[in-house]
């Protein structure tokens, strides 16, 4: 993108000025292709935000035998948000007497630039994502944990004692949560043996059954402790303990208004997304549907590794991967449905019945879970993933079989991995490294 | 607590959290209308609470020293608001009791069903809004629903949805509308299964369970000391109501009525109807019980809506014409209590033989059950204080009045 701008955009136009053409890494590229790619990630999530604000009002309407909005935009209300979004523009900008006005100013951009940065990260399909990271998993956890800066920030910031109730509980509710989190999204590491989002759902393509949620009994059990502390790590009923409206008014957010106060809103619904979609990719398989229509089994039309390294571009794969991103959303909007189900059905926990349930359930549980999953995948047992081994790549259980016998002949074989890479100059590797 | 001291040396040991002060209301969204509550904090532990009122006086006593009694009774609708036949009723039987007044039998009928109508309105938002104090949204609107339909059912009795001004000195305003037992009846049959819901998503919850259970527990004795009535002092294992206690002027209504009074008797509620079993966690006199009373208390008041309509519409006679506007009242004074759906509620005139009222009084319920508040938050978490708060049940114009 950056040569493309350089070498094409910039110096077409300075040509016809007669002056001289940029070198192809010229920094201005760089600043140009990501900026580009800034307003576009920023787009995913603030129209992203925009669709769930509505869609919590519908289901919120639905479950409690309401309509919800319905005029705006015409049919089902779908422009509602866009009319609350002007309205929470058009509001004054209102920074509290006491407030650290910086700080004030500052908490919802923290907020909200943790979520959205983490969709940097998120394959929406295959080889779809902003940057692959090797280690995208690590990383979007790290974000997402960035988010609480903002809330603490926000809480400590406004001068308001209720809002100081609403920052402390984040910042003791989301520590403590991040830590069974880690645990419960290392399984599916642990699993493919790999941190890279492409790579693990690659591994799951083919039917349903090689999904890791079906790879084994705790892989089953780990998903639901992921979810209640995917749920709790993004503030949402019933561990909205920082925004408490019947308890602390608004929470941390209480001396917050207009444009600010809506980063905050696009921040959270931000941060479910990319906890649902990080749970589609993990354990349902990510953009692969339930049965692999455009895999080697049915269609034959995905692209395969080959095409993929190549970057060459071919309509079916090209389709494919449309295919797979309606199902990737699919799944996470699921996710998030999910969520807004349960906020509109249960009551608030309390602060300590909060950390009860994930110092003294989910930390235990995920721990188990790591065990017992580390314990099945080195003693051979029957999984689903052996009903339909996938044809084209290695699958999750054949990776899991070959890197079975780690102490020796593994350790060997990667060792040799490492070093022929590092022969092609990609891997530095020292004397003696066997990673 | 550490204590203070001058000596530096000792200041440096002396490691303590900081206690703040703050400001739950009067605009607060659990507070109920406009109580204003300052809670002593240490971190999220609540040492003491102090209720402020009077953000909602309106000198209703004063205004009704200047108005007859049948102008009046407009002002007692906007005392509870959400009982406005309550307290329409409780206002006209101590007129009544005053002018030695004796009602037509059909008339005594006529509020039971209409008393009662008002008792579940009144707790159906009792629930709701508890479910709100609790984070829960769903359950309030469910309630909402259910309350609209009272609500119509009212209106078409006398063209008002909350401010009903019905029953007066006398009787009633107007009889029943034609047709209107048979819309009530209705309703009661699509009622009764909704309560299963409420239930299932707040009384049987397990989360509910563990905000509400253990919670604000208020002993019999206590409760008996600070005068707490209604649902209050029934859900501390009292078995006391009026509407069998009470003064005979009240209970005559309820005369043959058959009902047992709410509360835990022996440990176990009176099982007439099927409802959920009290949960283990349970302490008598906590959240949960004062919550569960009222739950039951909404059956009960179908059940003597049943058997009202059913003796209204065999009894002969007259509804009950208002007294006139006019009517001097006897030199004296009357004291009448009620039992409203929050508590007792007291309405006390003296007479120097005009047609006003010389003095007039009101005793709240909510207020005497709230006096308890300060005693129950104390040592509880920020989270509990609208649980005890939503679990009283208070309605702040009628503190106020």
């Amino acid at each position: 993108m950056a040569e493309f701008i350089n070498s094409r955009l910039i110096s077409t136009l300075l040509g016809w000025f007669n002056v001289d053409a940029l070198p192809a890494d010229h920094w201005l590229g760089f600043v140009l292709a990501g900026l580009v790619h800034t307003v576009l990630v920023i787009h995913v999530v603030a129209v992203g935000a925009l669709v769930f604000i509505w869609m919590e009002r519908k289901v919120s309407g639905r479950i409690q035998d309401r309509l919800g909005p319905t005029r705006v935009g015409g049919k089902f209300g779908w422009l509602q948000t866009l009319a609350d979004g002007l309205k929470l523009i058009t509001k004054e900008d209102i920074t509290p007497a006491n407030a650290d006005a910086l700080l004030f100013k500052l908490a919802p951009y923290v907020s909200f630039a943790a979520s959205f940065a983490g969709y940097l990260a998120l394959p929406f399909s295959d080889g779809w994502v902003g940057h692959q990271v090797n280690c995208g998993i690590f990383f979007i956890i790290a974000i997402v944990g960035m988010e609480v800066f903002g809330v603490i920030l926000a809480g400590y910031a406004s001068g308001s004692k209720w809002s100081l109730f609403g920052g402390m509980r984040e910042a003791a509710q989301v520590v403590s949560y991040e830590v069974p989190m880690g645990m419960c999204v290392l399984i599916p590491v642990v699993i493919c043996g790999s941190m890279d989002l492409i790579t693990i759902g690659q591994m799951q393509a083919g039917f349903f059954t090689n999904w890791i949620l079906f790879h084994d009994p705790f892989a089953f059990v780990v998903f639901w402790v992921y979810f209640t502390c995917a749920t709790a790590s993004v503030n949402r009923a019933p561990f909205d303990l920082a925004e408490a409206e019947s308890e602390l008014v608004a929470g941390f957010h209480t001396e917050y208004s207009g444009l600010r106060w809506s980063f905050f809103f696009m921040a959270e619904y931000g941060s479910m997304f990319l906890v649902s979609g990080l749970a589609a990719i993990l354990f349902f398989g990510g953009w692969n549907g339930p049965i692999p229509i455009f895999g080697p089994e049915i269609l034959n039309l995905a692209y395969t590794d080959a095409e993929i390294a190549a970057g060459t571009f071919r309509l079916g794969g090209y389709i494919a991967n449309l295919a797979g991103c309606v199902n990737f959303i699919g799944k996470a909007v699921t996710g998030v449905t999910v969520m807004m189900w349960i906020r509109w059905t249960l009551p608030r926990l309390r602060i300590d019945q909060v950390m009860t349930t994930c110092l003294k359930y989910c930390v235990p549980l995920g721990a188990v879970c790591f065990v017992g999953v580390v314990g099945w995948q080195w003693a051979q047992l029957w999984s689903p993933n052996d009903l339909h081994p996938q044809q084209a790549r290695i699958s999750v259980r054949e990776r899991g079989l070959i890197d079975r016998p780690v102490r020796t002949e593994g350790m060997a074989r990667r060792a040799e991995v490492v070093k022929k890479a590092a022969w092609a100059g990609s891997v530095p590797v020292q004397a003696g490294e066997t990673r | 607590m550490a204590t203070y001291t001058d000596d530096p040396r000792i200041v440096e040991f002396d490691v303590r959290t900081d206690e703040m002060l703050v400001n739950m209301g009067p605009q607060h969204p659990s507070t109920h209308g406009v109580l204003r509550l300052v809670l002593r904090t240490d971190g999220e532990i609540v040492s003491e609470v102090q209720c402020h009122l009077g953000y909602l006086h309106r000198c209703a006593e004063k205004i009704g020293e200047n108005l007859t009694p049948r102008q009046w009774i407009p002002y007692t609708d906007r005392m509870d608001y959400l009982a406005a036949m309550n307290m329409n009723l409780g206002w006209s039987l101590a007129v009544e009791k005053l002018l030695k007044y004796e009602l037509p039998p059909k008339a005594k009928h006529l509020r039971v069903i209409i008393a009662e109508l008002g008792r579940i309105a009144s707790h159906l938002v009792g629930m709701g809004a508890y479910g709100l104090d609790l984070g829960t949204f769903s359950p309030f609107l469910y309630a909402f629903r259910e309350r609209e339909k009272l609500l119509d059912l009212f209106e078409e009795v006398c063209g008002a949805r909350l401010t009903y001004s019905y029953l007066t000195p006398g009787g009633a305003t107007a009889d029943l509308p034609q047709g209107w037992l048979q819309k009530v009846e209705a309703f009661l049959k699509q009622f009764e299964p909704v309560i299963a819901e409420y239930h299932a998503l707040l009384t049987t919850n397990s989360i509910f369970i563990k905000r509400t259970c253990g919670i604000g527990v208020l002993p019999p004795e206590m409760a008996i000391n600070y005068g707490c009535t209604g649902p209050m002092l029934r859900g501390s294992g009292i078995d006391h109501d009026l509407r069998r206690d009470g003064e005979a002027r009240y209970t005559d209504m309820y005369d043959g009525y058959a009902f047992e009074v709410i509360a835990q008797k022996n440990g176990s509620y009176p099982r007439d109807h099927v409802y959920p079993a009290v949960p283990p966690e349970a302490v008598l006199g906590d959240c949960w019980h004062r919550f569960y009373v009222r739950m039951l208390e909404v059956v009960q008041a179908i059940d003597l809506v049943r058997q009202g309509m059913e003796r209204y519409s065999t009894t002969p006679g007259d509804w009950g014409q208002p007294i006139k506007l006019s009517t001097k009242l006897p030199k004296g004074e009357a004291y009448l209590e009620t039992e409203c759906p929050r508590g007792q509620m007291g309405f006390y005139l003296v007479s120097d033989g005009s047609a006003i009222p010389w003095r007039v009084r009101a005793r709240s319920s909510c207020f005497c059950n709230l006096s308890v508040a300060s005693e129950l938050c104390h040592g509880c978490l920020i989270a509990d204080v609208p649980a005890i708060i939503g679990s009283v049940d208070i309605v702040m114009g009628e503190i106020d009045r």
